[in-house]
């Protein structure tokens, strides 16, 4: 059985839409970024259905180094996060609204 | 997932939707990163993001001030505009979309390993490069008084 293209993009923007939704309407910084592996998951399941439709490897090496770079971006905005809770004590983005002070 | 106040439930779902997103590569016969979603992204992800929850000692987010469900509203209409706008540059595109072909040869382990150390060599030693640069920055940020 053979998944045709259209319903993996179609998947794809679902996962997509829903990631930029909790972007958009949460206001915890670590749910935020929850809501942006979303995203990056969404794109990984486009790219592997077009390495499907393509019959080529290249669009699974493409989401290996987004796996990658998932995985450090994690590791950074997540020390980011600690970081601005010890000085702030929120991790509430909308009272976070300075850069410095 | 976005809809829960309490992050630790948005976490446990975000796991649930990453072993759905496996299925659904096992699906599409790329096999080996079926097996690579769950150990990075079920495995090693989530077990930061929980671990960072537990040590903020999240709660449940507060309830919205009235002012802010315009905004709230506001967002929400934006992503079904974006989400239709896509729909309809799909629907509206060429028609040069059709089945993919039965045999599928590019699933495996062997020709990822073969392309992956071959063709794009170079990426994949920059990729280690940004892991390293991420473990730095990381144990630098971490660190109480830089």
């Amino acid at each position: 059985m053979v998944v045709p293209l259209e319903h993996v993009i179609a998947m794809s923007m679902i996962i997509f839409s829903i990631g930029v939704l909790g972007v958009l309407i949460r206001r915890n910084a670590i749910t935020i970024f929850m809501s942006i592996e979303l995203m990056l998951n969404a794109v990984n399941l486009a790219l592997v259905g077009f390495s499907r439709y393509y019959n080529s490897v290249d669009g699974q090496v493409f989401v290996f180094l987004v796996m990658t770079l998932a995985a450090a971006e994690v590791a950074v905005g997540l020390a980011i996060i600690i970081a601005l809770y010890r000085n702030r004590q929120t991790v509430n983005i909308d009272e976070i609204n300075l850069m410095k002070y | 997932m976005v809809l829960n106040r309490n992050a630790v439930y948005s976490a446990i779902s975000l796991v649930l939707c990453f072993f759905s997103l496996a299925v659904m590569y096992l699906l599409l016969e790329a096999y080996i990163l079926a097996v690579l979603e769950i150990f990075i992204y079920a495995g090693a992800i989530m077990v930061l993001f929980l671990f960072a929850i537990m040590l903020l000692n999240l709660g449940r987010e507060e309830a919205l001030p009235n002012l802010r469900y315009l905004q709230r509203a506001l967002s929400i209409f934006l992503v079904v505009i974006f989400f239709f706008g896509i729909l309809l540059i799909m629907a509206s595109g060429p028609d040069v979309l059709h089945q993919p072909s039965e045999k599928f040869s590019a699933g495996g382990i062997y020709s990822l390993g073969e392309s992956l150390f071959s063709k794009y060599l170079l990426p994949f030693e920059v990729a280690s490069l940004l892991l390293l640069v991420a473990l730095i920055g990381t144990v630098y940020l971490a660190k109480r008084k830089i």
